[in-house]
């Protein structure tokens, strides 16, 4: 990383897209499991 | 293949930590799939011809597989690092996925047994503590939280394979619209192969992502002396050579052990017994096939949700504290389950969700329980180690339910009382975990790794 505090925009924002991007490959997934098992879930308070 | 090596996944300064947990999350959301094998367990009876036990002991050999590989390889895996561990557990998870495809096309059972079970269970068991240590090291003062966020994989890594594998199934076999349908072994075949280059491909994700903590790194405004501060934490250092001499270890396996026995009790049985539990005069069962997957659903969702809620929490309230919730109010909410689950179905699934969430929690807490009492050194190693109670209640939670309710009657006949024994068996071996975590206190100091700065103040423990 570049102690340059001009520099500083450019490595904030490549982590702060490699967290988004890191987060959503994980969290997508992730998301619609839980979506998919609460849709059966539904059923036993249906 | 250097570029696996620990020293190249070194971060550099100013790397965000927050970058780690999807890198292990990666690995245990596929390895997760473990718990997702009914799926297509019956095209399975069908396709070779076998009964529910043959294709049964395929999971059977893969959780073996992962205890005896995590305790094995845990030193391995300490000592070459997450990238290397990750690499290594994608190659044999994926390749027991491709050997075991080979089996299912060419009709031999045995390739299934050494693909998924042998091969793939190594994987599991390298891939389970691969994030471990990684994660403890880069959150020293959210070690539960850390842990909870990956060991939650593994119990959400099921929930995606389940709908995902009945889609692809469905995608793969041309007579998926016929009534009574099961799935055709071709069908599963090319599901074990479309799986290997998914999780190939996240788990080389995770494996190029991670990166461990340059030495002597802490976050920013972290003071050391603040986790010391607990009575159970320590600061020094135990090898998973010595940690397995200290009664700490076994008094913390065996509260495991009973945490994770209880909750098998409940998981293996879960879709017939709320069936058994709410029986209405003429015999019949109150709760539908539907209701009771939803119920399967539900448990599933504490059961990650505890991983991540009550970990995160045990930071707060120290390891040892929230043990004293699973085993012992679990202990509580077990009785009450066994003498009045059956008066509502909301009480009934109201406890079996909490007692799930509990032994989701167990899981969870235990790697920065062994942080707390071992340190940092070894802990992936020692988790490792640990992880034998879970093959062991893998065996026994199954064998205490089914040995009771084959007492009781048949399938189909049996009601809330026929479960009685076997879910107050369940509360007595909680109390016996109840009272082993209650008999833990701090490591001696004659089990400590010696220090550059003073001598060890006993006769040296390490062997070697």
């Amino acid at each position: 990383m570049s102690t340059n505090p001009a520099n500083h925009s450019t490595p904030v924002n490549t982590a702060a897209g490699k967290l988004a991007v890191g987060w959503a490959l994980v969290g997508v997934p992730l998301a619609y499991g839980v979506y998919e098992t609460l849709t059966r879930v539904a059923a036993l308070f249906g | 293949m250097g570029f696996l090596d620990r020293e190249r996944t070194i971060a550099p300064a100013g790397f965000n930590r927050w970058l780690v947990p999807p890198a292990a999350l990666a690995v245990h959301l596929c390895i997760g799939q473990a718990y997702a094998t009914s799926v297509y367990k019956t095209a399975l009876v069908k396709h070779f011809g076998a009964s529910l036990t043959e294709i049964g002991l395929i999971f059977s050999i893969a959780i073996v597989m992962l205890g005896l590989s995590a305790a094995i390889m845990g030193t391995w895996v300490d000592r070459n690092g997450p990238r290397k561990a990750m690499f290594t557990s994608a190659m044999f998870w994926t390749g027991g996925f491709l050997i075991g495809s080979l089996g299912i096309f060419t009709h031999q059972l045995w390739l299934v047994y050494l693909g998924y079970g042998v091969v793939g269970g190594i994987g599991l068991g390298i891939g389970y503590i691969s994030p471990v240590s990684t994660l403890i090291k880069w959150f020293p003062d959210r070690p539960g939280l850390a842990t909870g966020m990956a060991i939650m994989g593994f119990g959400g890594g099921a929930l995606i394979a389940s709908p995902v594998s009945t889609a692809l199934l469905k995608a793969y076999d041309p007579n998926s619209g016929a009534q009574g349908w099961v799935a055709s072994g071709d069908a599963v075949g090319k599901l074990f192969l479309t799986l290997a280059v998914a999780y190939l491909v996240y788990m080389l994700f995770g494996a190029f992502t991670i990166k461990v903590p340059a030495d002597g790194w802490r976050p920013a405004g972290f003071d050391p002396a603040t986790v010391k501060a607990a009575k159970l934490v320590t600061t020094e250092n135990v090898s998973a050579r010595n940690a397995v001499k200290t009664p700490q270890f076994w008094l913390v396996w065996v509260a495991l052990f009973c945490n994770v026995t209880a909750g098998i009790g409940i998981l293996e049985q879960a879709a017939p017994m709320i069936q058994d539990f709410f029986r209405t005069s003429d015999g019949a069962s109150a709760v539908s096939a539907a209701v009771a997957a939803g119920f399967v659903g539900l448990l599933s969702i504490g059961n990650m949700a505890g991983r991540f809620a009550w970990s995160a929490t045990s930071d707060i309230t120290g390891r040892k504290r929230i043990y004293m919730l699973y085993l012992g109010v679990g202990a509580v909410l077990y009785t009450v389950l066994a003498l009045a689950g059956s008066s509502t179905t909301i009480l009934y699934v109201a406890l079996a969700f909490l007692i799930i969430s509990f032994y989701g929690g167990g899981f969870a807490t235990v790697p920065a329980y062994l942080r707390d009492l071992f340190g940092t050194f070894q802990v992936g190693a020692i988790h490792g180690r640990l992880l034998t109670a879970w093959s062991a209640a893998g065996v026994a939670g199954p064998l205490i339910v089914n040995a009771f309710l084959d007492a009781q009657g048949k399938p189909g006949q049996l009601t809330a009382a026929s479960y009685q024994p076997a879910l107050l068996t369940m509360v007595a071996l909680l109390v016996v975990g109840f009272v082993a975590n209650l008999l833990v206190k701090p490591v001696s100091a004659r089990f400590h790794e010696p220090r550059p700065d003073r001598e060890r103040p006993h006769e040296p423990a390490m062997e070697a």
